[in-house]
C-alpha cells in the first residue's frame, strides 16, 4: 500500500515557483530520500503533506485520505522534524514534550524517557538556553515520542555532531524496523545513500528522477578511469559516454550503456591503470544538476 | 475547542492579565479617590472647565460630563479605562495567530492532530477568559473604589451596571478586529505597534469626532458606539451603534477563521 500518494503537485506563492506537477508514491515501510539543492521545493513537498500549506493544484493523498480534507486525522500518526527548530522560548523542555505528547492519545511518557536518554538531552533546561544542535535533539524526541508510522525528517542533521547523527541514524533505522515508513529530505547525499532504499529528485520545482538507489548506482552509469600513454577525450567517442574529462594522461568519465563496449575500447589501447566502479550518489547528483 | 492548546494559550499571557488588571486597579482606585476634592469644588471645576475651548472639552468628552456626580466623574475616568482595555484587546488580537508564526512555533502546532478550526477557537477563547479576568478585576476595583470615595453621593447602580457591560463588547471588538488585521497583512512583525495604533487610533478618532461633530467618524470607532458619557447621561446604549459595533465583530470573527483556514504558514526564512 501507498503511504503517500502525491498527484500532480503544484504550488506557487503567489507568482513565486515552489513546486510544479510533482508526482510521486512512497510505500509503505521504505526510507524515502528525497534530495535536491536548497529551494528546489523539498520544504515545500513536506509542508504540503502536513497541510501547513495549501496546494494550488493537484492533490496529495497520505493513508489513502487527501491531505486538504483529512488533515488532523492524518496528522495523528505523522512525525515531523522540521529543518529549522523553533520552539516556544520559556518553557522548560519537560513542558514542551508533555504538551507535544498531550496532543495524542497515547501514554507517550515511557516512550519519551527513552529517546531522551539515547539522545542525552536534559529535561529541565530553557528552550532558550538550548543550543541549536540541543533544540535540534528536542524535535528529533518531539517527533518520535508518540510512535508515528510515517515520519518527515526535513534535513534533519544539520546541527547535530556527527556522534548524534549516528544515533540519530540508529533510531530511524530502528523505527523503520518496526515498519515506519520514513519520508527524508536532504541535500547531503552521503546520508541519504546510508540510509534510504529509494530516492526522488527534486530540481527547481519538478522532480528530475524517482529511481531505486541501487539502480541509480548500478544500472544508470559506470565511472571510469583510464591511464595510459597519449590518451585523448576522442579515444573514447562511444555513445554513452559523458562528462569526459583529461587529467595527468588519465581520463575518466561516466558511461550508461552495455560496458563491453567500453572493454574492446580498452583492450586496444597499452593502459597502466583502469578502473571502473559506481559512481557515489554525489556525482550521480552532480550529473543531474549540470 | 482543544484544552491543551487553550490551557497552553491562557498560561502564556497570565502575567500579561496580571500586569493590565493591577494598572487598571491603580488607575480606577488613584483617579477615583480625587472624586470628593472635585465634587466639592463642582461650581468651581465647572466654571474652569467652560473656559476652555470647548473643542478640547469635546475632545475628552467633558462637554457631556458632569464631574460633581459620581457617574459623570466615573465615565471620565472610564474613558481611560477603555483606552488601556482597547489596547490590551487588540495586542491579544493581534498577536493570537501571528506570534506564533514570527516565532516559527506554528509548524510545530500545526502539524499536530488538531484543525485549523480547533487552534483558532481554542485560541479566541483562551484570549477571551484573559480578557474576562480583567474585566471582573475593572468590575471589583470600580464598584470598591466608587464604595470608598462616593462619600455622601449617590448614584443609579444600573448605569454603572450598563458602562460595566459594556466591557466585554468593546474588548471583543478590538480582539476581533485586531485578529482580522494580523491575518489580512503579509507579515505581523512586532504586535505592539499595531496594538497602538489600533487602540489609539480609535480613541483619536472619536475624539475628532468629538472635535467636528461629524457623524460618519462616530460611526467607525467604538469609543463612540460605547460612549460613557453618552451612557451616562442617557442611562441607555445607543441600540444602532452597538448593533452596529456587534455586527462588525461578528463579521471580523466570520472573515478572521475563513483567512485562517485557507492560510499558508509561512516558513523559516
Amino acid at each position: 500500500m501507498s503511504v503517500i500518494e502525491v498527484t500532480n503537485l503544484t504550488k506557487y506563492y503567489g507568482k513565486a515557483r515552489g513546486i510544479v506537477n510533482v508526482s510521486c508514491s512512497v510505500e509503505e515501510g521504505e526510507i524515502f530520500g528525497f534530495i535536491g539543492p536548497n529551494g528546489a521545493g523539498k520544504s515545500t513537498t513536506i509542508r504540503l503533506l502536513l497541510s501547513l500549506i495549501h496546494p494550488t493544484s493537484g492533490s496529495a493523498k497520505v493513508f489513502g485520505k487527501d491531505v486538504v480534507t483529512h488533515g488532523p486525522e492524518i496528522r495523528r500518526d505523522i512525525g515531523y522534524l522540521p529543518s529549522e527548530v523553533y520552539y516556544y522560548e520559556g518553557m522548560k523542555v519537560i513542558d514542551l514534550l508533555k504538551y507535544s505528547a498531550s496532543f495524542y492519545d497515547c501514554d507517550c511518557t515511557q516512550r519519551m524517557h527513552e529517546l531522551t536518554a539515547t539522545m542525552e538531552l536534559e529535561l529541565n533546561r530553557r528552550i532558550s538556553d538550548l543550543s541549536y544542535g540541543n533544540k535540534k535533539k528536542v524535535g528529533i524526541v518531539q517527533g518520535l515520542l508518540h510512535s508515528p508510522k510515517l515520519l518527515f525528517l526535513d534535513e534533519p542533521t544539520s546541527g547535530l555532531d556527527p556522534l548524534m547523527q549516528r544515533k540519530f541514524f540508529d533510531l530511524i533505522r530502528a523505527e523503520n524496523a518496526r515498519g515506519v515508513t520514513v519520508f527524508f529530505s536532504s541535500h547531503i547525499l552521503g546520508e541519504v545513500q546510508r540510509l534510504c532504499t529509494r530516492v526522488g529528485i527534486i530540481r527547481d520545482g519538478s522532480i528530475a528522477e524517482i529511481s531505486d538507489i541501487r539502480t541509480l548506482q548500478q544500472n544508470n552509469y559506470k565511472k571510469v578511469r583510464v591511464t595510459a600513454e597519449g590518451l585523448t577525450p576522442a579515444s573514447f567517442d562511444l555513445p554513452g559516454v559523458t562528462n569526459v574529462q583529461t587529467e595527468n594522461g588519465t581520463v575518466h568519465f561516466f558511461f550508461k550503456g552495455d560496458i563491453n563496449a567500453v572493454l574492446q575500447k580498452v583492450s586496444g589501447i597499452q593502459v597502466t591503470d583502469v578502473t571502473i566502479e559506481e559512481p557515489t550518489l554525489e556525482e550521480i547528483f552532480m550529473h543531474y544538476y549540470e | 475547542m482543544n484544552a491543551n492548546i487553550y490551557r497552553h494559550e491562557f498560561r502564556t499571557r497570565l502575567k500579561s492579565v496580571v500586569i493590565w488588571s493591577l494598572a487598571l486597579t491603580f488607575l480606577v482606585a488613584f483617579f477615583f479617590s480625587m472624586f470628593s476634592v472635585f465634587a466639592d469644588q463642582a461650581a468651581l471645576m465647572n466654571a474652569l472647565l467652560a473656559k476652555y475651548p470647548p473643542e478640547l472639552r469635546a475632545a475628552f468628552g467633558l462637554d457631556n460630563m458632569d464631574l460633581a456626580t459620581v457617574l459623570g466623574f466615573y465615565s471620565f475616568i472610564f474613558l481611560f479605562v477603555q483606552l488601556c482595555l482597547a489596547i490590551q484587546a487588540s495586542n491579544y488580537g493581534f498577536g493570537l495567530v501571528s506570534i506564533e508564526e514570527s516565532e516559527l512555533t506554528a509548524d510545530f502546532l500545526l502539524s499536530k492532530p488538531v484543525s485549523r478550526t480547533q487552534v483558532l477557537t481554542s485560541k479566541l477563547l483562551a484570549a477571551l477568559t484573559s480578557l474576562t479576568l480583567t474585566n471582573l478585576v475593572v468590575w471589583v476595583s470600580s464598584f470598591a473604589a466608587i464604595a470608598l470615595f462616593r462619600g455622601e453621593r449617590d448614584y443609579e447602580t444600573r448605569t454603572l451596571l450598563l458602562l460595566l457591560l459594556s466591557i466585554v463588547v468593546f474588548q471583543l471588538f478590538f480582539l476581533s478586529v485586531g485578529l482580522v488585521i494580523s491575518l489580512l497583512v503579509k507579515r505581523v512583525r512586532s504586535v505592539t505597534p499595531y496594538a497602538l495604533g489600533l487602540g489609539f487610533g480609535s480613541y483619536v478618532l472619536s475624539a475628532f469626532s468629538g472635535v467636528f461633530g461629524e457623524v460618519t467618524l462616530e460611526l467607525l470607532t467604538p469609543f463612540k458606539h460605547l460612549d460613557a458619557a453618552s451612557i451616562v447621561k442617557h442611562g441607555a446604549y445607543d441600540t444602532p451603534l452597538v448593533l452596529l459595533n456587534v455586527a462588525v465583530t461578528v463579521a471580523s470573527l466570520a472573515v478572521g477563521y475563513w483567512l485562517y483556514i485557507r492560510r499558508d504558514i509561512p516558513a523559516v526564512s
